[in-house]
């Protein structure tokens, strides 16, 4: 379980590569220097001559190549966590990160076939991040921490829920954040941090509509963020399991506000709006970290030397999951 | 039933990659029966000139070094397209008639209009063509180019062209003024193109001069397009036989106008 669990970090870590190749594509407005797919002018994807690999060609055959890596990594992934892993739901989990990265796929041929439409790019955008949380919950769930079971059970329902509401409150963010780049709105509202010179817009039109929706989105996602983390401060000091992703998710949030002006103030370069999109990840990754582990521990089953509570009946799953790890 | 699903997602990407693929040759249309034509002896003409006035922003530099065969043909490096002038006067501006031609019918000419890449430039930058007229887009460079055409009221297209001397013909068919051409290999190579129901169009060279030949007697509003400075419009009348000059001045402080 050990290798698995250092494979599944190692497509973690390959699919944050790939969100920030595809960022790179969308930023540098190379999502169509290569017309075709599957193929790539003509030439079967693998066999594309590197000394044609020009202009925006890199950028969008790059996130092709690492996009197939990917796709080969999970299908090892998927299949290694059928063989090894005991617990159906993982091994479930496993196929249905091998099913996303194939939609994923397909959706990143359609939208160059369609010439980049709007709904299908935020599809691909919003799937990508999907994919990302999957892998990273394959990476958690085959980690020591959560199959050992060592950590002290956890009860604090208001963390479950602020944790869980900042996780889909920061996917929201993103979608909105994909919907402004797609429709090309980045620059809609030029100005930071004021619109216009103005708190509001003093014009609205459906592309500042949506660039100023990221922006309260941006304020919302940082109080919720500084709100799970000054509770999981406050409250669980002493939980290093809780308070590093929280520290963590805290310092990305601010880099995150910091890179979101600079996209703004620089003009939309390039590396600094992928970086943007790559450390959008990161805080969702971290505040999926730290709400799953929240959620493990409150189910965690109290301990009281061999004997097991009376908290069965909440655990179910849990309970037999754990029975199953331990053999 | 979940094979059946799948089967089913994949027919209908299919037919989506399909239907955008698709619909390369679009057809002219056909004249109407009792089409109104022009009587050629009694025609006009329209001439004059597209000045730019105040300061003339500077065409940014090109970062062509992103391929090294666009690096060699432009080893001084290379600068944008959009501002060129000679004295005050503004080329690569597309001027045309808006509006007053009623429902006369012009013949679609057979020759195709032509789109050079060459350099890693599209030439010309500028270029009109008849709606139903055949654009013949070309590459002659030794690199890879897309062709993307952003048309609105006609269907956008990407056609990639990875080999020297490759040439495509595309029909628009409705008229459109402008469809921006974009490489997107090649993100400074941008090229403008007006798509016309009729032939009175021309765009400035030579110290800003344009001339709309054969026109007939009638009112209309002729409007002058760059790809910065926007658009103007002009109101001219026109007699028989008749000649008249036409002058437009583009204010750089004014980003656009109309």
């Amino acid at each position: 379980m050990i290798w698995l669990n250092r494979y599944a970090k190692v497509v973690v870590a390959s699919t944050l590569l790939l969100i920030g190749a595809g960022g790179m594509v969308t930023s540098t407005g190379s999502g169509l220097s290569v017309p075709d797919w599957p193929n790539t002018y003509g030439w079967f994807m693998f066999t594309f001559p590197m000394s044609k690999w020009v202009g925006g060609i890199r950028y969008e055959h790059t996130h092709r190549l690492i996009a197939s890596t990917v796709g080969f990594l999970t299908i090892i992934l998927a299949v290694w966590t059928w063989r090894v892993d005991p617990r159906a739901w993982v091994r479930r989990l496993g196929f249905a990160a091998l099913g996303a990265v194939i939609l994923q796929g397909l959706l990143g041929g359609l939208t160059v076939l369609l010439l980049l439409p709007p709904a299908v790019s935020i599809g691909h955008a919003g799937l990508a991040q999907l994919f990302f949380c999957i892998t990273i919950t394959l990476a958690l769930v085959t980690s020591r921490w959560w199959t050992a079971a060592g950590a002290a059970p956890l009860n604090d329902p208001i963390l479950r829920r602020i944790a869980l509401a900042t996780t889909v409150l920061v996917y929201c963010q993103i979608l909105v954040g994909a919907t402004m780049r797609h429709i090309g709105a980045g620059l809609a509202i030029p100005t930071f941090p004021l619109a216009f010179g103005h708190v509001l817009p003093p014009e609205w039109t459906p592309a500042i509509a949506v660039h100023f929706a990221h922006r309260v989105g941006a304020v919302l996602v940082f109080a919720a963020i500084t709100l799970t983390a000054a509770h999981v401060w406050h409250w669980h000091r002493p939980q290093r399991d809780l308070v590093r992703p929280a520290t963590l998710l805290f310092i990305l949030v601010c880099s995150q506000a910091t890179l979101g002006a600079l996209v703004v103030m620089s003009g939309l370069q390039p590396i600094v709006n992928t970086a943007h999109v790559v450390n959008g990840a990161l805080v969702l990754g971290t505040s999926l970290v730290l709400t799953l582990r929240v959620v493990r521990r409150t189910l965690q089953q109290p301990v009281i030397g061999d004997v097991k509570t009376s908290r069965r009946a909440e655990v179910p799953l849990l309970e037999k999951d754990l029975r199953e790890v331990r053999g | 039933m979940h094979v059946n699903k799948l089967r089913l997602f994949f027919a209908v990407a299919l037919v989506v990659a399909a239907s955008a693929c698709g619909g390369e040759k679009e057809e002219a249309p056909a004249p109407p029966p009792n089409a109104k034509r022009v009587d050629q002896s009694k025609t006009g003409n329209v001439a004059g000139r597209v000045m730019i006035d105040g300061t003339v922003p500077a065409n940014p530099r090109l970062q062509v070094e992103g391929d090294p065969y666009c690096s060699g043909q432009n080893p001084t490096g290379a600068t944008g397209e959009s501002f060129i002038v000679d004295n005050g006067a503004l080329e690569n501006v597309f001027v045309y008639v808006k509006d007053g031609l009623g429902d006369y019918w012009f013949d679609v000419p057979s020759e195709p209009v032509k789109l050079d890449q060459h350099a890693c430039r599209y030439q010309p930058h500028v270029l009109g063509v008849r709606a139903g007229q055949k654009l013949a887009i070309s590459n002659s460079d030794d690199t890879l180019h897309n062709v993307h055409a952003l048309a609105t009221a006609n269907r956008e297209f990407n056609k990639g062209q990875h080999v020297k001397n490759m040439v495509d013909e595309r029909v628009f068919t409705k008229p459109e003024v402008m469809v921006h051409f974009k490489c997107d290999v090649h993100n400074w190579m941008h090229a403008y193109v007006g798509v016309l129901n009729h032939p009175y169009f021309a765009v400035t060279h030579d110290g800003g001069k344009f001339e709309l030949k054969d026109l007939p007697a009638g009112t209309y509003t002729v409007e002058a397009w760059h790809e910065k400075l926007g658009t103007q419009t002009q109101t001219v009348t026109l007699g028989e036989k008749d000649s008249k000059e036409l002058n437009f001045t583009f204010k750089t402080s004014a980003a656009s106008s109309n």
